[in-house]
């Protein structure tokens, strides 16, 4: 997954990042095809259809309760769709058996809403699980990725504590970490930068570029911050609550500049275009 | 894979070291360490620079980061510049954003070693605290009762209806499988004993005294323990952990009143009617071994029970499982509402609440049998 010959781009201290233009070649990892979402007879979203291409930053995005960590959910395996099919790759993953269905999750990392840390666990317990599960590393070894880990969520220092013992956003970075441990091939984030002051987001936003390019790592993101949206997305799609489908797909920016939507620009301008 | 990641140390000059790196750099693919680089540092006196060079790595990951980082640190250590050349560009910024924050050195707890005097000293200091807490908490639930009394307290009605249902028809399955089997086997033992004087009938005193007295009051205590003190505080200390807890309080709604006091009084109220219960089935568990016996027959079972049991017995029981309800509702009470704030909190707080509750069954019930010695009843 890592390409060595470095990634042309302009600026070098993290300043002034611009949303990434087209990636070299768009190879699709997930595509989801005509799905449909319900909670027994509540549909919550009815046919979507859109592509995720590897190393994008594709945001979900939506006002509240419009399904968008549902939406994580079906990606991720742990709620089946009501209808339609998600492909990885050109594997339908809802048709295939649960072991087939874990090989493939087992390349993605996940943060979930809420942390979702392992409480009985200390903060490099927890990061170090994945590790030690899947990869044949030495204990000595396992220590330096949990470290640096630790550091590119801002948290270096911390790796004793308890998830009791530290902050909301602290704990959400935290998971953040745990999520990319196995350095996987598809990140999911759910809400990522809530929470968080705005310096810790605006270096979450470097983190998820610099990884999604240097790496080339897929980052599924759901998140309201509009600023991260622009910063970040470089591929995206807009779930309407009220039409519960959604009604756009593509980039961010695109988007606010092409779209007639009268509720998408309202949620991509925070409201002040009428 | 055609090759491993491979390591290549050249010295150029006195001054300089040159770390070449080759290879896919991946995770759990035998990535050198830099141990080697480490031992070369040490054996060159006179090192100014260590150059690092990535331009041969096809591949990398957070193998590649772990190893510059190690090697960063090294290079810190020894005062010594660490040079870049032609290391892939993404991983030279995802160090840089490794580094944008300094470790936090306080943060990391210090592991105090204690000593055996510090750790009897601690141990008592917390023994007293929860002394105090348990008083406390009593205190509470006894002045959150005077208000109940006298109208004020403010719980839903609808909660305390759920928690006399589950304290009562739910757990009567339980209860009766329980003391019908203590009853069998107090009958079981009670008759090999007094076969051999003959005194077979007797058995009906055995089971009636010991199950109405004493035995139904503690194994209804025991059950109600494992079923409901554990589960009260499972719900309170989730609660606390989700910070319900202190939403109420912030809202001036005193959890004592709203959440304790119903759970305190369901269980107080049906205790004893499960005893009660309880009784009865024992004696038939009781009954069900005597009548085997071909001397005994249900009638005289019968009359040997009601002429054996008196309504002291009755009495007494009753007065205990009121008095392990309430046990078992505040320690299953108070450990929820002193739970920690994760999950494993949890779980300990439910093991604690049982292991509360029984000591002080068991305690309680060897003072009240004191006291009835005393008094001679
Ligand atoms: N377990 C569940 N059972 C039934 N309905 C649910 C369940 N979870 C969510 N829902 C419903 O599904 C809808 C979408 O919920 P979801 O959590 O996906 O929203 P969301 O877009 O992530 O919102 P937010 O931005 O607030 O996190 C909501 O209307 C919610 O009522
Ligand atoms: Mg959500």
């Amino acid at each position: 997954m890592g390409h060595a010959p470095p990634v042309n781009k302009t600026d070098v201290e993290g300043e002034n990042i611009q949303p990434m233009t087209a990636t070299p070649e768009k190879e699709p990892h997930i595509i989801v095809k005509d799905l449909t979402m319900a909670y027994g007879d509540f549909v919550v979203m009815r046919d979507l259809t859109f592509t995720i291409n590897r190393g994008d930053v594709f945001i979900i995005m939506g006002g509240s309760g419009c399904g968008k960590s549902t939406m994580m959910t079906i990606l991720i395996g742990l709620k089946s769709p009501a209808k339609g099919q998600v492909f990885y790759g050109d594997e339908d993953f809802w048709g295939l058996d649960d072991d087939a269905r874990d090989v493939i999750i087992r390349r993605a990392g996940v943060m979930y809403q809420s942390g979702a840390l392992w409480s009985s666990m200390t903060l490099a317990e927890n990061v170090s699980l994945p590790l030690e599960t899947y990869t044949e590393l030495t204990p000595a070894q396992i220590d330096e990725v949990v470290r640096l880990k630790m550091a590119l969520v801002g948290l270096g220092g911390f790796e004793e504590f308890y998830p009791s013992e530290i902050s909301g956003g602290m704990q959400k970075r935290a998971g953040i970490a745990r999520a990319m441990a196995l350095d996987p091939e598809i990140l999911f984030f759910d809400e990522p930068s809530a929470g968080l002051d705005p310096v810790s987001a605006r270096r979450l936003d470097d983190l998820i570029i610099e990884l999604s390019e240097s790496l080339r790592t897929t980052m599924v993101v759901v998140t309201h911050e509009l600023a991260s949206i622009f910063t970040i997305g470089t591929n995206s799609v807009f779930l309407d609550a009220s039409k519960r489908t959604m009604t756009a797909t593509g980039n961010p920016s695109e988007l606010l500049a092409e779209t007639k939507d009268p509720t998408l620009r309202l949620f991509l301008t925070r409201g002040e275009q009428s | 894979m055609a090759r491993p990641a491979e390591l290549q140390l050249d010295q150029p000059s006195p001054e300089t070291l040159t770390v070449s790196l080759t290879g896919p750099w991946k995770l759990g693919k035998d990535i050198p360490s830099t141990d080697e680089v480490a031992s070369k540092v040490d054996s060159l006196g006179r090192l100014q620079r260590i150059e690092v060079n990535g331009e041969q790595v096809t591949q990398w990951d957070s193998g590649l980061l772990i190893f510059l980082a190690s090697l960063k640190k090294i290079a810190a250590e020894k005062k010594i510049a660490l040079v870049n050349v032609g290391l892939p560009e993404g991983a030279r910024r995802l160090l840089e954003l490794a580094a944008a924050v300094p470790e936090k050195k306080d943060a990391r707890k210090a592991e105090e070693k204690k000593t055996f005097l510090l750790h009897l000293g601690d141990e008592t200091v917390d023994f007293f605290q929860s002394c105090g807490d348990l008083l406390e908490f009593v205190g509470e639930t006894a002045v959150a009762f005077v208000k109940m009394l006298s109208g004020r307290a403010q719980f839903r009605r609808a909660d305390l209806g759920l928690i006399l249902e589950s304290c009562s028809g739910q757990a009567l399955p339980i209860v009766a499988l329980i003391s019908f089997l203590v009853g069998m086997i107090l009958a079981f033992i009670g008759m090999i004993q007094l076969a051999l004087f003959g005194a077979q009938i007797f058995v009906a005193d055995l089971v009636g005294i010991a199950m109405v007295r004493l035995m139904a009051a503690i194994m209804t205590g025991i059950v109600m323990a494992g079923r409901t003190g554990g589960a009260f505080a499972a719900q309170l200390g989730t609660m606390q952990v989700n910070q319900e807890i202190d939403a109420l309080k912030t809202l001036g709604i005193s959890p004592m009143e709203y959440l304790v006091l119903p759970r305190m009084l369901g269980l107080a109220l049906m205790m004893p009617l499960l005893a009660l219960y309880a009784n009865v089935m024992g004696v038939l568990g009781g009954a069900v071994v005597a009548i085997g016996n071909p001397d005994i027959n249900m009638t005289q079972y019968y009359l040997q029970t009601v002429k054996a049991v008196g309504l002291w017995d009755l009495g007494i029981g009753l007065f205990s499982s009121v008095v392990f309800g309430v046990i078992v509702a505040l320690s299953g009470c108070m450990r929820g509402m002193q739970c920690g704030r994760s999950a494993s909190a949890v779980g300990d707080a439910a093991t604690s609440a049982v292991v509360t509750a029984i000591v002080g069954i068991i305690v309680s019930t060897a003072i009240i049998t004191i006291i009835t010695s005393v008094l001679g009843i």
